[in-house]
């Protein structure tokens, strides 16, 4: 090849260069360790002194959990246990509280020969999740349909199911499990019902309620498909709310007493103040979260909407929302609320308090979601109008699906914030994980004086549901990515 | 140039009137954007439209189908005045295709889906039947192997054919191009003229805005000058570059055509 700089400018390339590998120092574990730990002499020194205090932290601490004891039946047998295996001065971990009083974390009062109700409920509660996590993947929605079964195989065995509802769960789990393969679509069917079944085995009572109740949502459904061609998604929409409404406050309740004389289906009811736990945790946080996010999605909507009253009421409500304290909320739920309700409504605290929680989480959630559809370039309502489509299409086929990728990580934060802010309802008497059912467990004379444990419990599983929770909208966000080259 | 003369005079231009705009004037604010503006537009027709930036060419085509609205006067497209009855703004726009300089595609959707969301959602066709019109217009657009990806994954040139096949797969009767190869490469704009080239000698009634006097000359029948909101001078391509009548028209011409 010649030589660019010989004799004449005049120089054309022939043979393309081939990528040669860099040298050593900007390669691998070498490079990483230069660039992040040893970069200069200050950062050195931070990363020595880092290592140091990682070192003593877990030489300070480590003891306390290696010496935990597991098998004990009071906070003296467990301090008896260690000093007689490490020594007189050796502290420990006396784990053996978690194993005695787990049933109380899990489900509070519930009563124990009840347990499977619960349960199945939570194991059900992720066959109900999947279609909407992984719509469509048929290998994960297996992996999930498989692992719930597995699970309810075990939990419910243990949990000395009756054999009717094992038979039930067993024939529902196969069922799923043929039409995620066959036909995953349908799988969204089971999650709308869900809500019913679950109302249905934790409280209890007769099975027609949560028929009647679903029964409005359905009279939604047949009055939108009846009248949207004609007039509209949102008058529609709104005739059919008004209709369900009409529905529950007047005809729900005779209907679901004369189908319950007549076909007598029954549990036994649970009180909502037998309700403890993760058992309040997750029912608040699973409905609150389910809630909030198509309401924060109209709010949203409502707040850029041209017509005045709508953007108002959004922004009135947002603001409002957003300026009280959630515990403000919690004592308006339980005290406050049962004012303004006729005499003699005897409306359940936890599904106030769950009402609460979501109006708080959706006002979180629309700002959010409008800081997605801000993001979205005016070019893409434009090419929506200009196609022809109109406000809702354009909403659900263009803006949303880009909005809310947008808007996943902040989405997600404000779930975690809603799922940890469950723990908030101990100050209306409720009986939470954290707060009240450790003070159970610690009034009892037998555990009295026990301080980390079961705090440090009630933190690790937070802690894995949140930051399950993160990892699943991580995860999210790279499939959705499409800015690929 | 010969040639591209014959062939623009083999191009027919109906009686027919597709867009007929009477007094129209628009304000941003108080900014007085567009100025009486009378405009007739017959089916088959190819207008280019041009002028200095901020002279209201992108405003006018915007108007037509509405994503911008007027204040006063009359805009009536295909037998159908623009008003605020969202009815007929929906209709008038599933009739008028639009390309923009940005493309403007769904980032979201693979190429394929693109194509096909408003014929399967405003038109009501089958999924099926949407995807070969959808097949037929990429192929015509020289870009069916990309059907599957997604629009980041193309160049802007094919992209901008992306748009424009969009538009075609509703079968639109007025096809308006806001500055459509702006914002390519010098390498990607011949293909996407060459894609509008060979739409209007198919005869679709066009309105572009664009500075591409060679298109111009090759394809359109009437060029429409634009300055201060108002049409200062319109005639046929070779009247119009070879003499020009106005004095802003001498100037902007020999702006863009000094070298």
């Amino acid at each position: 090849m010649t030589d660019s700089s010989d004799r004449s400018i005049a120089f054309a390339r022939e043979t393309m260069l081939p990528a040669r590998e860099p040298p050593v120092s900007q390669r691998g574990i070498v490079r990483w360790m230069r660039e992040n730990l040893f970069s200069s002499p200050m950062n050195t020194i931070l990363t020595l002194l880092g290592l140091g205090l990682i070192f003593l932290t877990i030489r300070a601490a480590l003891p306390w959990f290696i010496n935990g004891v597991w098998n004990a039946n009071s906070l003296a047998e467990c301090r008896a246990i260690i000093a007689e295996r490490a020594g007189p001065d050796a502290s420990g971990a006396c784990w053996a509280m978690i194993r005695e009083r787990w049933h109380q974390f899990t489900f509070g009062f519930y009563p124990p020969d009840q347990y499977w109700r619960p349960i199945l409920a939570f194991g059900l509660l992720f066959a109900a999740i999947a279609p909407v996590l992984f719509a469509g993947q048929k290998r994960n929605l297996m992996v999930v349909i498989a692992g719930v079964a597995a699970f309810l195989l075990v939990t419910l065995y243990l949990a000395s199911t009756p054999l009717l509802a094992f038979v039930f769960a067993a024939a529902l789990v196969i069922v799923l499990a043929v039409l995620s393969q066959t036909q995953p679509g349908k799988l969204m069917w089971f999650t709308v019902l869900y809500p019913a079944l679950t109302f249905y085995l934790l409280w209890g009572g007769s099975i027609w309620e949560p028929v009647t109740a679903m029964f409005g949502f359905v009279i939604i459904a047949v009055t939108y498909r009846l009248l949207v061609e004609r007039i509209g998604v949102a008058v529609s929409s709104a005739i059919g709310v008004v209709l369900a409404m009409l529905w529950w406050l007047f005809i729900d309740a005779h209907v679901a007493d004369a189908l319950a004389s007549a076909l007598p289906l029954a549990l036994p009811k649970v009180n909502s103040d037998q309700f403890g736990g993760f058992l309040l945790a997750v029912t608040i946080g699973v409905t609150a979260i389910a809630c909030s996010l198509p309401m924060g999605i109209l709010l949203a909507l409502g707040r850029r909407s041209d017509m005045l009253l709508i953007k108002t009421l959004s922004v009135g409500f947002i603001e409002f929302i957003r300026g009280v304290p959630l515990i403000t909320l919690l004592f308006t739920a339980s005290l406050l609320l049962q004012y303004f309700l006729p005499p003699n409504t005897n409306f359940d605290l936890i599904l106030r308090v769950i009402i609460l929680v979501t109006l708080f989480a959706a006002a979180y959630i629309a700002e959010v979601i409008r800081g997605g559809l801000a993001a979205l370039p005016r070019g893409q309502y434009e090419a929506a109008d200009s196609l022809g489509l109109d406000y809702w299409r354009a909403q659900r086929l263009i803006i949303m699906p880009q909005a809310l990728k947008i808007a996943i990580p902040g989405i997600v934060s404000t779930f975690i914030g809603l799922f940890k802010d469950t723990t908030l309802v101990a100050f209306v008497g409720l009986l939470d994980p954290l707060k009240g059912v450790t003070q159970i467990v610690r009034a009892d004379i037998n555990w009295k004086g026990i301080y980390w444990e079961p705090y440090i419990f009630v933190g690790v599983i937070f802690f894995v549901i949140c930051f399950g929770m993160s990892r699943y909208s991580m995860s999210l966000e790279r499939r959705l990515k499409r800015d690929h080259r | 140039m010969a040639d591209s003369t014959s062939a623009r005079k083999q191009m027919k231009v109906s009686d027919e009137v597709a867009v007929q705009i009477t007094k129209m004037n628009k304000w941003y604010g108080t900014f007085h954007v567009l100025r009486d503006i009378d405009l007739t537009v017959r089916r088959g027709e190819r207008i280019v439209i041009a002028g200095p930036s901020g002279s209201g060419k992108s405003t006018l085509i915007r108007c037509i189908n509405r994503l911008e609205e007027h204040q006063s006067g009359q805009i009536i497209v295909d037998g159908t005045e623009l008003t605020n009855d969202i009815k007929n703004i929906d209709k008038v726009r599933s009739e008028v295709g639009m390309v923009f300089q940005h493309f403007n595609l769904f980032p979201h959707l693979t190429i394929l889906e693109n194509l096909t969301l408003a014929p399967i959602w405003v038109r009501k066709i089958p999924k099926r039947e949407a995807e070969e019109t959808a097949m037929y217009f990429l192929k015509k657009v020289k870009i069916p192997e990309q059907a599957n990806k997604y629009p980041g994954q193309l160049s802007g040139g094919q992209q901008q054919r992306v748009a424009i096949a969009r538009s075609l797969c509703m079968k639109p009767r007025i096809m308006l191009f806001d500055e459509p190869t702006s914002a390519l490469d010098p390498e990607m704009i011949k293909e996407v003229l060459d894609t509008m080239i060979e739409l209007a000698e198919e005869g679709m009634t066009m309105l572009c805005v664009t500075h591409e006097m060679g298109f111009a000359r090759q394809v359109a029948n009437r060029v429409i000058f634009m300055d201060q909101g108002q049409i200062v001078e319109q005639n046929e391509p070779e009247e119009f570059f070879l003499n020009p009548k106005s004095e802003r028209t001498k100037l902007f011409l020999s702006q863009i055509l000094g070298h």
